[in-house]
């Protein structure tokens, strides 16, 4: 044992590993009523190693060319050992990720964790939703599927609404006049090296930010307030053992369902891999009705319900920067749902209705009526941050606990 | 006009299984379960070589990872399922993609479109709509080759497996809205198979299509099997050690 601990001192005397396990696992004292809500931090980050690695493998076979890439997926399927698992899981990696992070980002609104003093985790939270979107949907070109190819096309030209600069921007982002071999291989290199490095710099800036502030809870009760003697919070448990053996039940759970899925339903009835993208790429075949994965869907569907094109990529987008401001537009200094107003649970059940209805109509082809509720759920999904500016300044919350309850 | 309602019919079913047949002017798609069985595959392989694989290539996919996963040997594949010949003019190796001998521009000459690569066919269009396709095939002498399709108006495609089928023509019959709705079909000429025989010949070649567009589901099947065996062991063992640390908070 006096072997391994000299070991250790040699190895703190250079760089400061223990004290770095202690800060942010041995020693750092979470909260001990985390609910079900608290998994998919966890599970995120899980996901993103099962992209990473399996992104790695798919890397060695796959070939970034306009002529080749469709066959050389099927090559990946049918040719390369064990290269379907590798690929089923990447493909239903990236719709889990979005699962796992859009209950996170859940769990972030409903318990207040965004208040103060969290605001830039929130921010770095909200930054990797960005960019995981940005991945996304540059990895879903990559397959170079009709829909990968129609997808991409439809998307880049949204900027072509932008007043005069827009076509000269969306030539910039192809590389081409249409989504081209160019395009491919952009956004390969974007989709292997730069997306994936700002993500994994900002999983680290956000795990330090919560470290540096500490988890809150389901009560948004500040642990800190409340310490022992030893200095440390009474209602705090070190994250090691207890929340690693607790996110290990989480993990099997999740393995469980995103492997059920990879091996028992890959395409998941063509929600997360869409049947017209087995047909090759053809820019001359527009296909009729043209949808986004599932994750992109309710977005889309805000897009759509915009009667002008440039208001639409307006509202779009502003659907998604509205959500950074959200520590400011939430006025209260309550943070839990638990000891919040009537009217706060009201308008939230409307937001996550509206968002869920809108993700509907992403899906299907226009109709007059889906345009009418989604832009219906799109004055729901804005109003929600109205009404929350104004609810939050005076709201009658109930008294939050001293301690943490379950 | 005839090429754009073509387009347009191609991109509704391409995108969506479930609209072609409001695409293809209400015939409605019969369902079909796929079949498993070397004796379904290997019919289904004959077939497909002697009548599709002239035009249609599949070159995703090898002849030996076929015959591997349908219970034939190499040797039977080379002698009885390979008809193309490779770039030198030889006849194409039992380990090389099942393409075909037919060009792209031919093709397009021919027909007006290349002949689409069929390995992925049952999963863009799902193996219903080729099911019914394969079986709504009439005579229309209005058309290039003489045969259009209920399921999908001004098909490029002709009537390959007439022989087989004989020729039919459509009944229509006119509901109470006025809507012309597909009835049925008569015959005119018979061919050398009955009704139940050709789908037979259908359901074997379906199936086979069915395998090649997801040539590895039984194997990701039984896999998977032993994973979630796996996981759930895991899955308990994990809640013990849970609360065997969780014993000493109160919670």
């Amino acid at each position: 044992m006096s072997k391994v601990n000299d070991v250790m001192a040699w190895i703190d005397e250079r760089i400061p590993l223990t004290a770095t396990w202690d800060k942010h696992v041995g020693k750092y004292y979470a909260p001990k009523n985390f609910n079900f809500w608290y998994y998919f931090g966890s599970l995120a980050l899980l996901v993103l190693v099962i992209q990473i690695v399996t992104g790695i493998f798919l890397t060695m076979n796959y070939k970034p060319d306009g002529e080749l890439a469709f066959k050389s997926v099927e090559y990946i399927m049918r040719d390369v050992n064990w290269g379907w698992l590798i690929r089923y899981m990447h493909s239903t990696g990236a719709s889990m990720f979005f699962v796992v992070v859009y209950l996170h980002m859940m769990r972030g609104i409903m318990y207040g964790s965004y208040k103060k003093p969290r605001e830039l985790l929130w921010i770095f939270g909200m930054l990797i939703y960005l960019v995981l979107m940005a991945e996304a949907f540059m990895g879903y070109l990559l397959p170079w599927g009709q829909m990968s190819f129609w997808g991409a096309q439809v998307i880049i030209s949204l900027f072509g609404a932008i007043p005069w600069v827009g076509d000269a921007i969306t030539l910039w982002l192809r590389g081409d006049y249409v989504v081209a071999d160019a395009t491919l291989n952009r956004f390969f290199a974007l989709h292997v090296i730069a997306m994936p490095l700002v993500l994994i710099g900002l999983v680290f800036v956000h795990i330090i930010a919560l470290h540096e502030v500490g988890s809150n809870n389901p009560d948004g009760v500040d642990i800190k307030k409340n310490k022992g003697a030893d200095g440390i919070p009474v209602d705090g448990i070190p994250f090691h053992p207890y929340y690693t053996v607790k996110d290990l039940v989480g993990v099997a759970v999740f393995l469980i369902v995103f492997f059920a899925i990879v091996f028992f339903a890959p395409e998941m009835g063509g929600y997360f891999l869409e049947h017209a993208n087995y047909v090759p790429a053809d820019p001359l075949k527009t296909p009729e009705h043209i949808a986004p994965v599932w994750y992109f869907t309710p977005f889309y569907a805000i897009l759509r319900a915009m009667p002008d094109k440039l208001f639409g990529v307006i509202a779009m987008f502003s659907a998604i920067a509205v959500l950074f401001f959200l520590p400011w537009i939430d006025r209260g200094p309550v943070r839990s749902i638990r000891y919040r107003s009537f009217q706060y649970k009201v308008i939230l059940i409307a937001f996550v209705v509206a968002f869920v209805v809108l993700g509907y109509y992403g899906m299907q082809p226009v109709t007059p009526a889906g345009t009418w509720i989604s832009r219906l759920c799109s004055l729901t999904y804005f109003g929600f941050f109205v009404a929350l500016f104004f609810i939050s300044k005076n709201e009658n919350t109930k008294p939050v606990p001293e301690r943490v309850k379950y | 006009m005839n090429s754009l309602t073509k387009i347009i019919s191609v991109a509704a079913i391409l995108v969506a299984p479930a609209f072609a047949g409001a695409a293809g002017g209400g015939a409605a798609l019969d369902h079909f379960t796929p079949e498993r069985t070397d004796r379904t595959l290997q019919r289904g392989a004959k077939v497909f070589m002697n009548y599709c694989s002239g035009c249609h290539s599949a070159d995703y996919h090898r002849y030996s990872h076929m015959a591997r996963d349908i219970g034939l040997s190499d040797s039977a594949v080379v002698e009885n399922l390979i008809f193309t010949t490779d770039d030198a003019g030889e006849k194409t190796k039992v380990g090389a993609l099942m393409g075909n001998n037919m060009s792209a521009e031919y093709g397009k000459e021919a027909f007006g479109v290349v002949p689409p690569n069929l390995a992925l066919v049952a999963r863009s269009r799902g193996v219903d709509w080729l099911y019914t396709y394969m079986r709504s095939f009439y005579l229309d002498e209005s058309r290039p080759f003489g045969a259009n399709n209920t399921v999908f108006p001004q098909v490029g495609m002709p009537h390959v497996l007439s022989d087989l089928q004989g020729w039919r023509k459509p009944i229509y019959t006119t509901d109470s809205e006025g809507h012309e709705k597909l009835a049925g079909f008569q015959q005119v000429t018979a061919g050398t198979l009955s009704e139940d025989e050709y789908d037979a010949t259908i359901t074997d070649l379906v199936s086979f299509l069915d395998y090649l567009g997801d040539p590895n589901r039984e194997a990701r099947h039984s896999l998977g099997i032993k994973v979630m065996l796996f996981l759930l062991i895991f899955l308990v063992l994990a809640v013990f050690l849970k609360k065997e640390y969780w014993k000493d908070i109160p919670h």
